[in-house]
């Protein structure tokens, strides 16, 4: 089947399941206790219940649970996830707000775990009673078994407090002035330290995937073949071997990108990075029911559309792959 | 005679196990001629696919290590060479192929680029022109439409076209020795004639020695010129094809031979059955003292369980290791 086909079914394979993720969202938060009627009244520090009954008619909420799903799918068609009472913004353009500086923590450090795992991993099993190999078992223990948020703190303390070369926080400093090229320094700055300690378990988790396909696959024949044919080692290693023990690792990294997503939203908690984390926090605390739609919908377009990009990438690495 | 091509002289290789150490290849001595055929033939586990790899400087280590003897290709030694003028001798001088054409070619590289890959390694050729040389070497391995072939994949090719792939890659630079692992163990029998016509072709053609490794005593006696008969890590007899073939003097050799089954047009009343060697290949952790074939062995004498056999020139013209044989 050509590409372009297989990409279009699988769009289209996209589009269903992200309608039903929406359906699946409005759905379990219609049925949780409490909305945003309530957290208004609480604000107002109580309220009587013609006055809660007020504002349910004027958010709608006095409608049967079809019409008001009918309204907000009719509302996603037009780019329009209703409005935030709590931030007083359409959610739509709240979320694509902070949307851009999520992307950018997950995918650095999505990049950054892969490209330094499948190093580590590829020099591990490369040598495997060597120092490297004792170092990818460590650095895997410790990524699995440490917290994020535990990490994060620990880089605060270390890079921040005792040797102060990072911002505590936040995604930019205010007084940094200049061209782009300054401004893009100052982001790079303050987005190191999270993208570590998110990339953190990744690089452990893709750096034992590594090692283990690529001993699998050093013990190939055409590995033999390449070697018999004189290819230097570092080309065997690289060219033969890693482009056919990436599978594992581009499959798992596709299916990771949700977890990291959420392990983005405890990075930016710590980090007070400006993105999508900080919002849903900010938003499920005050009980903020378009806003959290918003972002779950927002966070799944986003896990959906690189789904589709992992797909590529896999048939590009390798030519067995067929069908849809 | 002139010294031979390839001289392989009394190499030793051991590999350590947790049963203990196994001397896999014991004073092994085996010389091939520019443009001959040698045969290795052999049960598994004899030794003959660790005498190619060693040749090639390919044994894995660790466990292994060769700890004697020497490898002379034109009179250059070739142990304790560094990694780097190997690799400049693997796929230019020596070529190999390998018994498993189904998983002996990388699967996420096209059949041309992997030929054509030694090609620019060894020649400098620039990648145009290594990728003609491939689909030349295509042609020559008479596989059909050769150029839309060097585009596809491994999976997209049969067996037998696979191991034509494989010949068309070692034989890609020219090389002056041409190592074939078993190539026809894995193929279908209509197959394996054609791969084994098109060696002969093809080593008709270029001059290139072959040192075919092999259990098909049919092959052997078609292709060969001289035949080694290997039996655990040790030559057990070695000559040229007809004597030995015609008048084995180690029993292990009568064995494998009474094992080929022979097509009769007119089947005799009463049948020849079948042959077989009675056991296995020992372990080569565990060899005795004496002959390594002794306990298999039908016409042992008590020198055999003690001593080892020396490779000694018979009357007909080869050597055999054989107590029984010398007396």
């Amino acid at each position: 089947m050509p590409l372009a086909r297989i990409l279009l079914t699988r769009i289209g394979y996209g589009i269903l399941l992200l309608l039903a993720v929406l359906v699946l969202n409005f759905t379990l938060i219609s049925i949780a206790p409490g909305d945003i009627a309530d957290s208004i009244a609480g604000d107002m520090g109580g309220a009587d219940a013609s006055v809660i009954a007020e504002i349910r008619a004027r958010y709608g909420l006095d409608q049967p649970f079809l019409v008001q799903l009918w309204r907000y799918m009719a509302g996603v068609f037009r780019f329009d996830l209703g409005y935030s009472y709590f931030f007083e913004t359409p959610v739509t353009a709240l979320v694509l707000e902070r949307l851009p500086a999520t992307l950018l923590l997950v995918v650095s450090a999505q990049v950054l775990a892969i490209g330094l795992g499948v190093l580590l991993g590829v020099m591990a099993a490369r040598n495997p009673n060597g120092a490297l190999n004792t170092l990818v078992t460590f650095l895997s223990l410790f990524g699995f078994a440490a917290p994020v948020f535990w990490t994060g703190i620990l880089l605060i303390i270390a890079f921040v407090s005792i040797f102060p070369i990072f911002p505590v926080g936040g995604m930019r400093d205010v007084t940094v002035e200049g061209g782009w090229l300054a401004q893009a320094l100052d982001i790079a700055h303050h987005l190191f330290l999270p993208m570590i300690t998110l990339a953190s378990i990744y690089i452990a988790l893709y750096s034992r995937l590594a090692r283990a396909a690529m001993q699998e696959v050093l013990g190939a024949d055409y590995v033999r073949t390449a070697r018999a044919k004189g290819v230097p080692e570092r080309t065997v290693l690289y060219k033969h071997a890693l482009r056919n023990a990436l599978g594992p690792v581009v499959t798992v990294a596709g299916l990771q990108f949700a977890s990291v997503i959420s392990g983005a939203v405890v990075v930016e908690a710590v980090f007070s990075w400006p993105g999508l984390g900080t919002l849903a926090l900010q938003s499920i605390l005050a009980r903020d029911t378009p806003t959290i739609m918003g972002i779950l919908f927002f966070s799944s377009l986003v896990v959906i559309v690189f789904n589709i990009l992992t797909d590529i990438v896999l048939r590009m690495v390798d030519p067995r792959i067929k069908g849809g | 005679m002139s010294a031979p091509l390839l001289d392989i002289d009394g190499i030793v290789v051991d590999f350590s196990t947790r049963a203990g150490d196994a001397r896999v290849l014991d004073h092994v001595s085996l010389d091939v001629a520019e443009g001959e055929i040698l045969g290795i033939v052999g049960e598994s586990g004899c030794g003959k696919s660790m005498t190619a790899l060693s040749i090639m400087g390919l044994v894995p280590q660790p466990p292994g290590r060769l700890t004697s003897g020497s490898i002379r290709l034109a009179g250059r030694e070739l142990v304790g060479l560094p990694e780097s003028e190997l690799c400049d001798i693997r796929g230019k001088e020596i070529g190999m192929i390998f018994q498993e054409p189904m998983s002996s070619l990388n699967p996420v590289l096209t059949v041309g680029e992997q030929i054509a890959e030694s090609v620019r390694l060894h020649e400098g050729a620039s990648p145009r022109a290594a990728m003609a040389r491939a689909v030349e070497m295509l042609r020559a391995v008479e596989i059909p439409e050769a150029d839309l072939r060097a585009k596809a994949y491994p999976h997209q090719l049969s067996g037998g076209m696979r191991q034509r792939v494989m010949i068309a890659i070692a034989l890609a630079c020219r090389p002056r020795v041409l190592i074939a692992d078993e190539p026809t163990t894995a193929l279908d029998a209509t197959v394996q004639a054609q791969i084994f016509d098109l060696l002969q072709d093809l080593q008709r053609d270029m001059g290139t020695a072959i040192v075919l490794i092999t259990h098909d005593m049919g092959a052997v006696a078609e292709l060969a010129d001289r035949v080694a008969v290997m039996y655990a890590g040790r030559v057990v007899e070695k000559g040229a094809v007809g004597t030995v073939l015609s008048d084995p003097r180690h029993p292990y050799t009568r064995g494998l031979i009474a094992c080929v089954p022979h097509l009769e047009p007119d089947p005799p009343a009463v049948r020849a059955p079948l042959l077989e060697i009675p056991g296995v290949v020992p372990a080569l952790t565990d060899l005795g003292r004496g002959c390594a074939f002794a306990p298999r062995c039908g016409s042992r004498i008590a020198r055999c369980d003690a001593e080892k056999p020396p490779l000694e020139a018979m009357d007909g013209g080869h050597l055999t290791a054989c107590w029984v044989a010398r007396a």
